[in-house]
């Protein structure tokens, strides 16, 4: 019989949190922080969401998302999390790109891309620092009805070599294409561009250990293999959830699962306004993606060729090819032994941006084989960069669409959440629901690693208001 | 409340959110984010703050208010106020 995940709870809680993304884990530990009686269910086995890795055997770990995120996390981690997780935070120095445009490897950031925009693009220095104030400037509240792509074109029109410098990247990190609002590209790239790009030293597993000690100070009970199925609603408000069939109550849900499925499915449709749940069935996911790990054997060792790789075959940049199965591009994440001090091991990962309606309909064979067909091209692609990489790795599999959704439960396993609009739609939940409140990753702004933990953070701190209000409510009934 | 035991509550607020801001010359007319280097994250949980240590509500619609020292002792005096007479 399987193993009861939800034995000796407590009878009431102040906050129950559904899912341990970054942004419910870190919303978690804030409420729990500052007093409040907080649980937190989780449907995997392991906490982190994306936030992940695996290990295989012949002692191999694959970090799923660690490469790389802004300087921002290092202030957020030591106000949200702890010192000892803030002080693990290092840069990564050599971000390369490769394709038939350039060649270049950089740091990342604003003094640099500077640079290399003048002297090795030809762009005025003028027209280079106005792009940069542009989209440093860019905040929630502009106009969203410009794309990228116009923004792109307005600064550097034509120059696809530009645009392509400027955008692999930050769709590399949060699956957006030049068709969405330019005011998440410049909020985005602006965050990366003030530092660089940084990593957690240590790996996933250490910073998700390192976080659950946390919340386990602060008091948080953490119960996982904990499915939610339903939201509990009651005389409008949010009272529970019910969970592995199990009834549990609390003065306010906050849900960390995918925002449609929090809306569509946790919610009986009663309980929403016509208006809202047509709104909320709009929102766009946004694309997938598909990974390939590769472990190399003990012993083996390779040179030092960057820490990030925006490799292409393709002649031009646009956003359709990067999410094509045909794959042209790819990202490589190179994890060197110091990224884990102490150990001698080295792994690769591939990250291509993918459709998942490309994954979803194959046959059991099809899918195996399309699988097998992206490890060997993947291989193939590095050897131009590590000649005899092949002999070299013992361990490799990929990951597909349809692995991040049986993994994570994300709806279409929409690794980077939702298009802009999903912002919006999450955060007027609270509207329909009084009580019941979405954090994740919506809207774009809010994604990656970064995004995710400042939302939770935002959306904790709405939480913490309404349960004070309706204690004020309760003392003068 | 007066302003000065208010600016006081505020300062004491900052340091503890923002250990690295240096609070010991602080002009209260100007903007804080303007001398402390205070990011919106920052705002939020000075507004956490007030909520646990005085019981005292900030609404979103409000935040502006608390732009500067002076603007803080005009907005929360009264509901400090109101918080400890009660």
């Amino acid at each position: 019989m399987a193993v009861d995940r939800l034995q000796e709870l407590a009878n009431h809680y102040d906050v129950i949190v559904i899912g341990s993304g970054l942004a419910g884990m870190t919303a978690a530990n804030y409420l729990g922080k500052n007093g409040r009686k907080v649980l937190l269910l989780e449907q995997h086995y392991n906490f982190g969401g994306m936030a992940t890795w695996f290990n295989r055997k012949g002692g191999h770990i694959f970090d799923i998302s660690l490469h790389g995120f802004p300087v921002g996390m290092i202030k957020s981690c030591r106000k949200y999390w702890s010192k000892e997780i803030a002080d693990s935070i290092v840069q990564l120095k050599s971000i390369r790109f490769d394709n038939p445009q350039f060649t270049l490897e950089t740091t990342f950031d604003r003094a640099d891309f500077t640079n290399i925009l003048i002297e090795k693009f030809g762009i005025k220095g003028e027209t280079v620092e106005a792009f940069f104030d542009t989209a440093r400037g860019m905040d929630f509240y502009d106009d969203q009805t410009m794309t990228t792509r116009e923004l792109f074109e307005k600064f550097f029109p034509g120059r696809t070599d530009v645009w392509r410098l400027l955008m692999e990247p930050i769709a590399y990190a949060n699956g957006s294409t030049l068709d969405d609002p330019a005011i998440t590209y410049g909020i985005v790239f602006s965050n990366f561009m003030s530092k660089g790009v940084f990593i957690f030293r240590g790996g996933t597993d250490l910073l998700i250990r390192l976080m659950k000690k946390e919340l386990a100070r602060n008091g948080v009970d953490l119960r996982r293999q904990s499915l939610v199925e339903k939201v509990i609603v009651e005389n409008r408000k949010a009272v529970g959830v019910s969970v592995n069939g199990k009834e549990i109550r609390g003065n306010a849900v906050l849900s960390n699962a995918n925002l449609k499925k929090t809306v569509i499915d946790f919610v009986d449709k009663e309980h929403l306004s016509a208006n809202f749940l047509a709104q909320a069935r709009d929102v766009r996911l946004n694309n997938s993606s598909a990974q390939v790990y590769m472990g190399l054997k003990k012993g083996e060792a390779i040179p030092f060729i960057g820490d990030l790789l925006f490799t292409s075959v393709r002649e031009d940049f646009n956003s359709e090819a990067l999410l094509s199965k045909n794959i042209t591009s790819r990202t490589f994440s190179m994890y060197y032994p110091s990224i884990r001090p102490g150990s001698d091991r080295y792994a690769i990962v591939s990250s291509t941006n993918a459709n998942y309606d490309d994954w979803a309909n194959l046959s059991d064979e099809e899918y195996k084989r399309n699988k097998q067909h992206l490890i060997d091209d993947t291989i193939h692609a590095l050897e131009k960069y590590l000649p005899g990489i092949r002999g070299k790795i013992d361990h490799v599999e990929a990951s597909t669409p349809r692995t991040f959704e049986f993994y994570t439960h994300q709806v279409m396993g929409a690794t980077f959440g939702t298009k802009f609009e999903g912002l919006q739609v999450s955060m007027d939940l609270p509207k329909q629901v009084p009580g019941l409140f979405h954090a994740g990753s919506v809207g774009i702004i809010m994604s990656g690693w970064l995004g995710a933990i400042n939302y939770g953070v935002i959306v904790a701190n709405e939480v913490d208001s309404y349960l004070h209000s309706e204690s004020k409510e309760t003392i003068s009934r | 409340m007066a302003d000065e035991k208010v600016k006081g509550i505020v300062l004491d607020i900052i340091a503890t959110v923002a250990p690295d801001a240096d609070i010991s010359d602080v002009d209260p007319a100007k903007r804080l984010r303007d001398q402390l280097d205070l990011d919106s994250m920052d705002f939020l949980d000075i507004v956490m703050e007030l909520r646990k240590r005085y019981k005292v509500e900030v609404p979103k619609e409000d935040y502006p208010r608390l732009e500067s020292l002076d603007s803080c002792a005009e907005y929360l005096g009264p509901k400090l106020e109101a918080h400890l007479t009660s």
